[in-house]
């Protein structure tokens, strides 16, 4: 269970928060104010909406969870940003990576947006994705160093 | 006739409480116990209105089903009437009502895999089959499928959020593990009404309907997670 001296806790509650994050993001700016994302498009497969389902419900969940952790690291002052934020860059990206090449290429969710070089969205999009992968295990193999310095 | 009942209940709550906090050996009754107590059975006041109009028009139907399958039972979940009742009780009666509680069958009823079944199993027959055409002609059928999506709602609701005593309790994990699965079922669920509508259903209707499923589905679900990950804290932290 968890404890909350323990880095692994930072490490969690930052992957649960950028998954979150990034569907949160995803819903709010590409759903309901830019419209480019379609709720629901024609090709869509049964997996990509079972896919789609399950993500949806684990980051509304995975969000909420992350926050209360966070909060109780504050409260027993076992906060660690760098460590949280690689959690978050890592979790953030690989949801991203996830929704870029599984669901919008093979399942056949949507589409980033309905243009015709729509290719060049997908590729900021998955850049963007790796990107932040790098960051988020950059950061947390940087903090794994000193815990091990720290014993 | 609703309206009235609506109040009775109400009023017994309220007078069950007061009465309860007067007892020495009791404790005082949390005030906003009363506040969520009313605010459910508004819901479901609310509900039993403007049902007649969902016949006609399914954002209704879909709004009468966020009331009374959702909301009003984690409203009254919160408002903990099982601890309530068992405080005004003599203790013989108490403990009958405890031993009820405690029965096999009642275990596995509550049990969280078998209320997520029930809860969201029910909606995939009511939209995936011809219970819901049903129910727009025979009254009863309503009346019954209006039961179930209020006890559903209420029993899944209690299997996660151990307000009342619970006697049979599942770990955190299990709990949070199949509240994802059931929101999962029913986004699912939502996109696939959206996407091919429900016989008896204009394109257009069910598209609306199925956006409020979907988001305030996703409005009241956030409480209930809230709750869910406040008793977590509390218990951990």
């Amino acid at each position: 269970m968890l404890l909350v001296n323990d880095p692994r806790t930072n490490l969690w509650s930052g992957i649960l928060f950028g998954l979150g994050m990034v569907a949160f993001i995803d819903e709010a700016l590409f759903h309901q104010l830019l419209h480019w994302h379609h709720f629901y498009d024609r090709l869509t497969t049964e997996v990509g909406l079972v896919s789609d389902g399950l993500f949806h419900a684990f980051s509304w969940f995975a969000t909420i969870a992350s926050l209360f952790m966070l909060a109780g690291l504050r409260k027993k002052n076992g906060f660690w940003f760098k460590r949280w934020w690689g959690g978050v860059m890592l979790g953030g990206g690989v949801f991203q990576l996830y929704d870029g090449i599984a669901q919008h290429k093979w399942m056949r969710l949507h589409q980033i947006r309905y243009v015709e070089n729509v290719i060049v969205y997908d590729w900021v999009w998955n850049i963007i994705a790796v990107l932040m992968i790098i960051g988020g295990t950059f950061l947390i193999i940087r903090t794994q160093s000193r815990l091990k310095g720290s014993v | 006739m609703a309206v009235l009942s609506a109040l009775l209940t109400i009023i017994l709550y309220t007078w069950i409480g007061i009465r309860t906090s007067q007892c020495p050996r009791l404790r005082t009754w949390p005030s906003k116990r009363y506040g969520f107590w009313t605010l459910g059975i508004i819901s479901m006041l609310l509900a039993r209105m403007i049902h007649v109009h969902g016949h006609t028009d399914f954002t209704i139907h879909m709004v009468v089903h966020l009331l009374l399958g959702m909301l009003a039972p984690l409203l009254l979940v919160l408002a903990a009437p099982v601890t309530l009742l068992l405080r005004a009780l003599p203790v013989r009666h108490a403990r009958i009502a405890t031993r009820t509680l405690r029965l096999r069958l009642v275990q596995l009823l509550t049990h969280p895999v078998v209320t997520v079944c029930l809860n969201f199993g029910g909606l995939w027959i009511l939209y995936r089959t011809s219970l819901f055409e049903w129910m727009h002609i025979s009254m009863l059928v309503s009346v019954l499928v209006h039961m179930h999506v209020f006890v559903a709602g209420f029993v899944f609701t209690t299997s996660v959020l151990y307000i009342d005593p619970a006697p049979h309790r599942s770990s955190f994990r299990l709990r949070a593990a199949v509240m994802v699965l059931g929101f999962a079922a029913h986004a699912v669920l939502a996109k696939i009404i959206y996407a091919e509508s429900i016989p008896g259903v204009s394109a257009a209707d069910a598209r609306q309907g199925a956006l409020l499923m979907y988001y305030g589905g996703d409005l009241v679900d956030a409480v209930l997670i809230g709750v869910f990950c406040l008793f977590w804290y509390r218990r951990f932290i």
